[in-house]
């Protein structure tokens, strides 16, 4: 029972609210709770009944008898943290001269946390480690790469063996590069995973008819889409499951500016379904038209966590890589700053954008801490 | 550049001549079909750069725009229409193609097998101004594909195309997997450098304000085209 996806409906009953949940394969279990709703999620690791609380107990059937009301059909209760990355770092192990070998620090400190129902953008340089951090939730990070921190998926650490069985079902991700489809495979079979039945066949459809894909593309291979085409079948595919938590790395580059938004509202669609999404993108103009808030990653640290309205006034960001950003938009100015993004081996001590910063003080090279600032974070000592 | 150079070896009628006095490229009237079978993909379509012009191309998804620039760098023959340069055919150049296209996904037009020294090499000449002007750093040069990131590679394809004997630019979406101030840093380099050398350029983007930002036309074919 461990990695089901578990249907849960929360009811009106005569003292106080009642809580079932529903697994979608066969296996009928049923709490019943008197008197209070909690919060606690049961995805036994390795299954392991650990969180199953004492008042449940087998009730086969029985919401489907009882209590016509539905007042919530999502899996999750809003503000629930679905996901929550504290200090993650990821370094890649690499040979130098001979058999020397070093490791590279190439994500040093990120911070993210998802609740259910929520849209949170991850914005940053290329190369800021973006990717890194969803392929890390993913657990698909290369065989030379060592991961730091801690990783909570629904308040429990997210172990290999859990996402091995969680990722593809009810945590999914939507790939960077249209270089992640089978190139030998029609598209039809591929997203449908080798299901034939109908219900999978009519949920395809559906999908397809949302992202404008015609019901011939289904028999088309990967090299015959356009480059817009291919994502929205990536899209499409991610779509296919039934997730808490989607991770879509930079799912729009290339699309069609509607096609885009659309996209994005798909996005966001499912978080208002209750799911939580990370939205890895560089794209912020798209970004703050959906998402709930922003984070910013520059050289592989959080620099700034901000709500998506300060997005409107300059003066409301905090970090000053953020307003650079901010300026660099083509409607606000274009203007940019030189130099590029410190590599990982002469990363400097302390802020990581201090060598790019016009405030650069003697203070900035010290450690400096990720602190609150205005309803967000910020990692700069001259932030206010 | 390796499949126009075959072609134009097959081409007996070799005039054109690669300087600085091309000043007009000119797609007259291209109908385009990837094979027998399947759908038309352009249709009498005409579009011309001056080289003293930054044109923008707006079109719809699966319009055919990275299929149009193919056909303008030479990639693919049009089934009809032509491809002109100071009104000669781009078959009649021999050699180099002056057109060189700059491509959406820079992780699909390198060899992954070369190192991004050997990788810069494929095309013409690269002065090291343009080197340095994209930010590119020398410890990249000895790096596989594989160990760059999608906006460093960007850059190097940015450089590839810009060989000395380049006249025509098309970048097809070339700035969307790079963040907005790395996008800004190179949309400037790119065009300073385009008006240094009176090399025109054809942008392809769904970004209107960048369009806006870079550009001296627009051409938008939303309107007309069949909406997604």
């Amino acid at each position: 029972m461990s990695n089901k996806h578990k249907e849960q409906t929360y009811m009106q009953g005569e003292d106080g609210i009642h809580k079932h949940s529903h697994d979608e394969d066969s296996v009928h279990e049923h709490s019943h709770q008197h008197g209070y709703v909690h919060d606690e999620h049961r995805h036994g690791g390795d299954g392991q009944a650990e969180n199953i609380h004492p008042h449940e107990h087998e009730h086969g059937g029985y919401e489907h008898q009882h209590h016509g009301h539905y007042h919530n059909h999502h899996s999750h209760k809003r503000g629930e943290t679905v996901l929550e990355i504290k200090n993650m770092s990821i370094s890649f192990t690499q040979y130098s001269k001979g058999f020397n070998q070093i490791q590279l620090p190439v994500i040093k400190d990120l911070n993210v946390a998802i609740c259910a129902g929520e849209m949170v953008a991850v914005v940053g340089s290329s190369g800021s480690g973006k990717s890194l951090l969803a392929h890390g939730v993913m657990g698909i990070l290369p065989y030379n790469a060592t991961m730091g921190g801690e990783m909570y998926y629904c308040g429990e650490p997210l172990t290999e063996k859990r996402i091995e069985k969680l990722r593809g079902n009810e945590i999914v991700m939507v790939p960077q590069s249209t270089s992640y489809l089978d190139p030998l495979m029609k598209i039809g079979p591929q997203i449908k995973k080798g299901h034939k039945d109908d219900k999978t066949v009519k949920k395809l459809r559906t999908i397809f008819k949302r992202y404008s894909l015609d019901e011939s593309v289904e028999q088309q291979y990967p090299f015959e889409l356009s480059g817009g085409m291919t994502r929205r079948t990536l899209i499409a595919t991610a779509m296919m499951g039934n997730p808490k938590l989607v991770v879509a790395d930079e799912p729009t580059p290339g699309l069609h500016m509607n096609v885009a938004k659309k996209a994005m509202d798909h996005f966001r669609e499912l978080a208002d379904m209750g799911a939580g999404v990370l939205l890895i993108t560089h794209d912020l103009e798209l970004a703050l038209e959906v998402a709930d808030r922003v984070v910013v990653f520059y050289a592989g640290t959080t620099i700034e966590e901000a709500n998506a309205e300060d997005f409107a006034h300059q003066e409301k960001l905090r970090h000053p890589y953020t307003k650079a950003l901010w300026q660099a938009i083509p409607q606000n100015g274009f203007s940019y700053i030189d130099g590029v993004q410190p590599y990982v081996k002469d990363m400097p001590e302390g802020c990581p954008f201090g060598p790019r910063c016009s405030q650069y003080t003697k203070r900035c090279g010290e450690t400096i801490p990720y602190q609150q600032l205005r309803n967000g974070y910020v990692r700069c000592c001259h932030a206010q | 550049m390796n499949r126009s150079e075959e072609k134009m070896d097959t081409s007996k009628t070799c005039t054109g001549k690669i300087d600085e006095s091309i000043s007009l490229l000119e797609a007259r009237d291209i109908t385009f079909q990837y094979n027998k079978d399947s759908r038309m993909i352009l249709k009498d379509f005409s579009l011309t750069v001056g080289s003293d012009e930054r044109v923008g191309l707006v079109a719809p998804s699966g319009f055919g725009k990275t299929t149009f620039c193919k056909i303008l760098a030479g990639y693919e023959s049009p089934d009809a229409g032509a491809v002109l340069l100071d009104e000669k055919p781009l078959l009649s150049y021999k050699g180099y193609c002056p057109i060189q296209m700059i491509w959406q996904h820079p992780e699909q037009s390198v060899n992954p097998r070369l190192r991004m020294r050997e990788v810069l090499a494929e095309g013409d000449e690269v002065e090291p101004r343009i080197i340095d002007g994209l930010g590119i750093e020398a410890d990249w040069l000895n790096r596989y594909p594989a160990e760059i990131s999608g906006g460093e590679m960007q850059r190097f394809c940015i450089a590839r195309a810009l060989g000395k004997r380049t006249r025509f630019l098309l970048a097809d979406e070339i700035s969307t997997m790079l963040d907005l101030i790395t996008q800004s840093q190179i949309w400037h380099f790119l065009m300073e450098e385009v008006h240094r050398r009176k090399i025109g350029l054809l942008t392809v983007s769904h970004n209107d304000e960048l369009l806006k930002q870079v550009c001296t036309r627009i051409y938008n074919l939303e309107a007309n085209a069949i909406q997604e």
